[in-house]
């Protein structure tokens, strides 16, 4: 292998995992842009649309849908998943965040982090503390582009997440819904004046935000054919590495952050020891808040302070 | 409060009870019915009492009876005023001295464990509970103590003694590296950096084989040394003791325990104490009121970290033994639920939390699955009922109401 096709290998490896984080921050900077508290069970979310995903392929598998029907089985696992871990957002942002909304800061983010060990626990007690295996549906046939593989997989995961990205940006810009998100992220009272309703705008959120994270889920699963209870955890950090490197609350930065994370992090690992390749998001996101904390896109929040 | 918002939380309630049982009930592929509905009424019955909880504190009844209930702990007000504070708390410090004599060992092991808690538990609420910042990291610190007493002893044969500086001021100076870039930021970011710092630890802990012996872990360190002189026929000599007992090592904890109390407590009284309420409560007021914040949030964060330090060495010396698995993320959340649990800022609450919260797990084994759950369930549902926790610092619940009061008129 060239240089040439090793380095257009990196870059869709890079591509690839940098939708995922970007899927996944996007659910952390869309929260933080409406109610400023980082959910931090959005990583518990993300794991948990996996385990629903694994739970609907099994079942498909078991009465032999899935050879017959390839993409109704995708759209169910994926559609499912995404309701389901949307439903469970909702929730737990009426039990935990809604009663804390005028409360001190400290308050509302122990709540988080209570529903978050509450949802990892729970999720190790149901599943199991071992990795389960996903069934393997993804074609590990793929083309080469200039000697560089691509398997289709990685096609449909890639093509899957800018589709959904795509669509929360026509829906945020364009939409009444999602101008009424962006007006409450910009400024609360000021939209409650307007009349906007604002509990329904953070109930909105609460949907979009966990249905992305799901769908992040559901696709790490596939691809890396196991899931594991605890494994929101690294995606989480990783993920807000992204939002931050983005600029925390803005929507294009949050895809921006992803790829970049993802890119920093691919490189790492073909060039140095992999398995300090967790580390470097860490570097990433202590350079960026020492020297642009309020990250790439976003607007100058971070001298604000609690 | 309202009716309709009664309605809302039980439907929620009931909703995530149901959402969540499809998540229970598939451990594999098929649907294990006794174990779906066995959890998933655990789920709705803490939503229930949840739910009655808040009712009864909508109704005015729930004050009346937590009153009473804080008023039989807290030692500053209700019945228990009338017994002088000195005396019910030397009856249970001759209680803690006397329990290593008529303990089982296993006993004494549990109350070993309870202690260390206590320890990091006060360490952490210099940082979350007096200055307001959220360290989700700080089991990271706990390592530093544990690691930097083990290879010390191991490489070099420094004794328990002279590590214990050493380990304090690698994890204060460790401390304001990781502090000092953080702390000028939101509290939120500073929970996310500290929780991928805490993790980062492990992860240098676990791959630096080198130095760490990655998993396998250090063994092999001494158990801390007593000296005492002694007039024999050589005129004062220095013997030697070494801590081997469970008893012995109770004792030493304990006694690291009592000088974190009394150290906690004066920072708690002092001018750099209340500086750190200062700024917890409104940090741009304090700083225009001439409180150095961002020095005193280091420091902050620096105390913080040697207290967990000093609980580092002693867990290594007492079990001659570390790995990086003792030093996973979920720690920090223990430690971070019994500063909450106890009540932020409250030292008895926190004493007591760390006791409960270790002790009973530990005794009644079969909850051991479900700790972790009920915690995280306790610490949301805290926040939301009873924020200022179970025994609140007498500040700390004046500010709590305060702000209710606010919030209502609002």
């Amino acid at each position: 292998m060239d240089t040439q096709s090793f380095i257009i290998q990196q870059l869709i490896n890079a591509i690839f995992l940098g939708s995922i984080y970007a899927l996944i921050a996007l659910g952390y900077t869309m929260v933080y842009g409406i109610i400023e508290l980082i959910n931090f069970a959005h990583g518990e979310l993300f794991t948990s649309g996996a385990f629903i995903g694994i739970i609907v392929l099994a079942i498909l598998q078991k009465f032999g849908f899935v050879e017959t029907h390839f993409i109704l089985t995708m759209i169910l696992a994926f559609g499912l998943a995404m309701a389901y871990v949307a439903v469970l957002g909702v929730a737990i942002e009426q039990v935990a965040y809604k009663p804390l909304r005028n409360a001190s800061r400290l308050a509302a983010i122990l709540s988080a982090l209570g529903m978050s060990i509450f949802l990892s626990n729970g999720m190790m007690l149901s599943q199991g503390v071992s990795d389960r295996a996903y069934p393997q549906l993804l074609s590990i046939r793929g083309v080469s582009i200039m000697d560089a593989r691509i398997t289709y997989g990685q096609i449909f995961i890639i093509i899957l997440s800018v589709a959904l990205m795509a669509a929360l940006y026509v829906f945020v810009k364009g939409s009444r819904l999602g101008k009424a998100m962006r007006a409450t992220a910009q400024n609360k009272t000021m939209a409650r004046m307007c009349g906007i309703d604002i509990d329904k705008t953070i109930r909105v959120t609460f949907i979009i935000g966990p249905a992305l994270g799901a769908a992040a889920g559901v696709m790490v699963g596939l691809y890396y054919g196991s899931v594991r209870f605890d494994m929101g955890f690294i995606y989480m950090i990783k993920a807000f590495a992204a939002a931050i490197l983005g600029g925390i609350g803005s929507i294009p930065g949050a895809m921006l952050g992803g790829l970049i994370i993802g890119g920093v992090e691919v490189l790492w690992s073909a060039f140095l020891p992999s398995e300090w390749k967790d580390v470097t998001t860490f570097i990433v996101l202590i350079l960026v808040l020492y020297l642009k904390p309020s990250g790439i896109l976003g607007e100058d929040v971070a001298e604000t302070r609690v | 409060m309202a009716k309709s918002d009664l309605k809302k939380f039980f439907v929620y309630s009931v909703f995530l009870g149901i959402l969540i049982l499809p998540m229970v009930g598939f451990p594999t592929t098929s649907f294990h019915a006794g174990r779906a509905f066995g959890v998933w009424g655990v789920f709705v019955a803490i939503l229930a009492i949840g739910l009655i909880a808040k009712t009864l504190r909508g109704t005015g009844g729930y004050r009346k009876s937590t009153a009473g209930l804080s008023s039989l702990f807290s030692p500053a007000s209700g019945t228990i005023k009338r017994i002088p504070r000195k005396y019910y708390i030397s009856i249970l410090l001759l209680m803690v001295i006397i329990f290593p004599l008529v303990a089982n060992r296993y006993m004494i092991d549990v109350g070993i464990t309870c202690l260390i808690y206590v320890v990091l538990g006060l360490g952490l609420n210099i940082v979350v509970g007096l200055a307001g910042l959220l360290d989700l990291g700080y089991i990271a610190f706990y390592a530093v103590g544990a690691y930097s007493y083990s290879l010390l002893n191991l490489h070099f044969g420094l004794s328990f003694w002279a590590c214990l500086p050493i380990g304090v001021a690698l994890g204060a100076v460790l401390g304001c590296i990781i502090g000092y870039p953080t702390l000028k930021m939101r509290g939120d970011y500073l929970a996310i950096v500290t929780m991928g710092f805490g993790e980062i630890i492990r992860l240098v802990l676990n791959n630096w084989d080198k130095l760490t012996h990655g998993p396998n872990g250090l063994l092999g360190m001494e158990k801390p040394l007593i000296y005492y002189p002694s007039l024999g026929e050589g005129g004062l000599t220095w013997e030697v003791f070494k801590l081997k007992s469970l008893p012995g090592l109770y004792y030493l904890i304990f006694i690291l325990a009592i000088l974190t109390i009394i150290a906690v407590n004066r920072l708690d009284k002092s001018r750099v104490g209340r500086a750190w309420v200062a700024i917890r409560e409104d940090e741009v007021a304090a700083e225009l009121s001439g409180v150095p914040t961002t020095w005193l949030k280091l420091l902050a964060y620096a105390m913080g970290a040697a207290f967990a330090s000093v609980g580092g060495a002693f867990f290594a010396a007492k079990l001659s033994y570390t790995n990086p698995n003792f030093f996973i993320f979920m720690e920090s959340c223990i430690v971070l639920c019994i500063v909450v649990l106890g009540g932020v800022g409250s030292i008895p609450g926190i004493i007591l939390a760390g006791v409960v919260l270790i002790a009973v797990p530990e005794v009644f084994r079969e909850l051991q699955t479900y700790r972790m759950l009920a915690f995280g369930l306790a610490m949301a549902v805290m926040m939301v009922l009873r924020p200022e926790g179970l025994i609140p610092a007498t500040r700390r619940k004046r500010e709590f109401h305060e702000e209710k009061q606010l919030s209502a008129g609002d």
